[in-house]
């Protein structure tokens, strides 16, 4: 069984705390799903991917794709904390004439490689870029960010049984294993079984992790492969809502409109803040590593 | 005289050796054809195997990394089963593609509603920034598809087995007169891409004009207006050799200042439960030259 409980550090928390200003400032959000996913993308942002915020066109740089775009709020915050976004921007999430919508659209957020949503695209989409990337000789590599519940869609499968086909090293997709989907649990939904063991069926090299330990991540996604010419699947185990007292494992957190007093001072003291506390500055990600 | 499919293939293969921005993408259908490109051009000519939303969201992924996609299979499996790809990892990420289908609306007759698609184009008209052609003769297919993989727009290629006896000019978009009326012309007859000989028999003995339309998106608003201000009558026939009115907003829009007629004839909604020939399956939707005439006629007096 691999744990979900690594505990959360100050660069988590303070990340969670820039979110949940987000949220507040505009009225709540998809909760459950961003909160469940923030050390996937912390690790991604902070040490995995090869990325430029001052250049975010660099050819050679990683993609990141959030396929289950619904956790924007994770990588907006993510995308804030290194400089693509001014991070005054994230009280502006689905507001009118904002560039940051309740799903990421690639070409008004910079650093959002696709427009994601509709579950079950990134795959696809990233299984064409890292068949051109590799056909380039670039040494860009691609991250796919999936849920457990987006692993209902067919189209998934086809991707992945595509990307083995194709020995695609250069492309790894990490799941939010956070059991939990808008209707409830995904194993009584419809038991998605073990989806590691579903990846290697499908030819991948696959490995589970705790999806809330960004050291554990970075170095699961570094480290060599069993079959290092096969594309990897990297299960993160999470819980939905993490860091949120009141969400932690609550389906109806997975979205949420709006906050009475009492769950807002719940949410900040979950966080390690009071209610009156301003978003700060997450300690940076190389502050972070610093002190790991 | 090679057919339109062949002429994709011959042409697509030609197109790949001179263009490095080029890729194919299928989805096995046609894919033996492109065997010899394949092997020439692996990493541009892919197979994804019987996937059809793979097959538009690799295009996608190809395209957001630089390559100018081909994606090709029959109209129900490239634009009916994966619509929400086209719409979402072509259109909403808002990269360019060439989409090519074979088979039409009633092509494959005999293989029943599964292989058939006359919603195609009318799929189409809810998205934005899409090229719609459908051709009727292979050298029509050929002209359009260089331009198309020259470009980088968004287009959508419709190829037939049914053909026209003679190709048309149709680069600009813009629609051709093939046949002028009189100045107490009854009325303007477009007819769209493989339909243009049943029509140009169906009215060889009516004072009309006949308009022919191989790109239907964008619609040819100057055309038709010239051509309406020339008629006695503001009265239009779009013969489309897929879902019958899908044009009738184009020409309402068209012709808004001008009080009018419209008519569209087309393919029916109901399905055709009887198998048989693209000759029959015409017939049946009265789109041969003697339903033709008598369907215009009745309309144009």
């Amino acid at each position: 069984m691999i744990s979900t409980q690594a505990p959360l550090d100050e660069r988590s928390l303070a990340l969670r705390r820039t979110a949940l200003a987000s949220l507040v400032a505009t009225g709540g959000g998809h909760v459950g799903g961003s909160f469940s996913a923030m050390e996937i993308m912390r690790a991604l942002y902070d040490t995995v991917a090869t990325h430029d915020p001052a250049d975010p066109a660099d050819p050679g740089r990683d993609r990141v794709i959030l396929s289950k775009g619904h956790a924007c709020l994770a990588q907006y915050t993510l995308l804030a904390d290194h400089g693509y976004l001014d991070p005054a921007e994230l009280a502006t999430v689905g507001k009118r004439g904002s560039r940051l919508g309740g799903h990421p659209e690639r070409g008004l957020v910079p650093g959002v490689e696709c427009s994601t949503g509709a579950l079950g695209h990134g795959l696809s989409l990233g299984l064409g870029m890292a068949l051109q990337l590799r056909r380039r000789g670039s040494t860009g590599r691609v991250f796919v960010v999936l849920g457990d519940g987006e692993l209902g869609e067919g189209s998934v499968w086809e991707a992945a049984m595509s990307a083995s086909h194709h020995r695609l090293a250069n492309l790894s997709v990490l799941v939010d294993l956070n059991t939990l989907q808008s209707a409830g649990p995904t194993r009584e939904i419809l038991d998605p079984g073990s989806p590691a063991a579903r990846f290697a069926a499908f030819g991948w090299n696959t490995a589970e992790v705790d999806g809330h330990d960004p050291q554990a991540l970075a170095k699961t996604l570094q480290a060599p492969r069993a079959e290092p010419e096969r594309p990897l699947a990297v299960i993160c185990h999470t819980v939905k809502g993490r860091g949120l007292d009141l969400a932690e494992n609550v389906p109806t957190w997975h979205y949420r409109i709006g906050f009475t007093e009492p769950e807002l001072e719940s949410l900040w003291r979950s966080l390690g803040a009071d209610q009156t506390a301003q978003p700060d500055s997450p300690v940076s990600g190389s502050q972070q590593e610093a002190d790991a | 005289m090679d057919t339109m499919r062949e002429r994709f293939t011959s042409t697509t293969s030609d197109l790949l050796d001179q263009d490095p921005r080029l890729a194919v993408v299928l989805a096995d259908i046609t894919a033996a054809a492109f065997a010899p490109a394949a092997a020439r051009h692996p990493e541009r000519v892919l197979n994804v195997g019987i996937r059809e939303q793979l097959l538009i969201g690799v295009a996608g992924g190809l395209a957001l990394a630089g390559l100018r996609p081909i994606a090709h299979t029959f109209p129900s499996f490239l634009v009916e089963r994966p619509f929400e790809q086209i719409k979402l990892d072509l259109g909403h990420q808002d990269v360019g593609a060439v989409l090519v289908s074979t088979g039409a609306s009633y092509d494959m007759a005999s293989l029943g509603r599964t292989h058939q698609a006359p919603g195609d184009v009318a799929l189409f008209d809810t998205l934005e920034g899409w090229t719609v052609q459908v051709p009727g003769h292979p050298e029509e297919a050929e002209a359009l598809l260089r331009a198309a993989a020259a470009g980088s727009g968004r287009v959508y290629l419709r190829l037939s087995g049914e053909t026209n006896h003679a190709a048309h000019p149709v680069e600009g978009g813009r629609m051709a007169v093939l046949k002028q009326g009189s100045d107490r012309a009854a009325g303007v007859v477009v007819a769209v891409g493989p339909l243009l000989d049943p029509v140009l028999e169906a009215v060889a003995d009516l004072d009309v004009t006949v308009l022919y339309a191989a790109t239907v998106r964008p619609f040819d608003v100057a055309g038709l207006r010239s051509a309406v201000a020339r008629t006695a009558a503001a009265d239009v026939v779009v013969v489309e050799p897929y879902l019958a009115g899908t044009s009738n907003r184009e020409v309402g829009e068209a012709l808004l200042d001008t009080p009018h007629r419209v008519l569209g004839l087309g393919v029916a909604r109901q399905e055709l439960r009887r198998y048989g020939t693209p000759a029959e399956h015409a017939a049946a939707h009265g789109l041969d030259a003697a339903s033709l005439r008598a369907r215009i006629g009745g309309f144009l007096g």
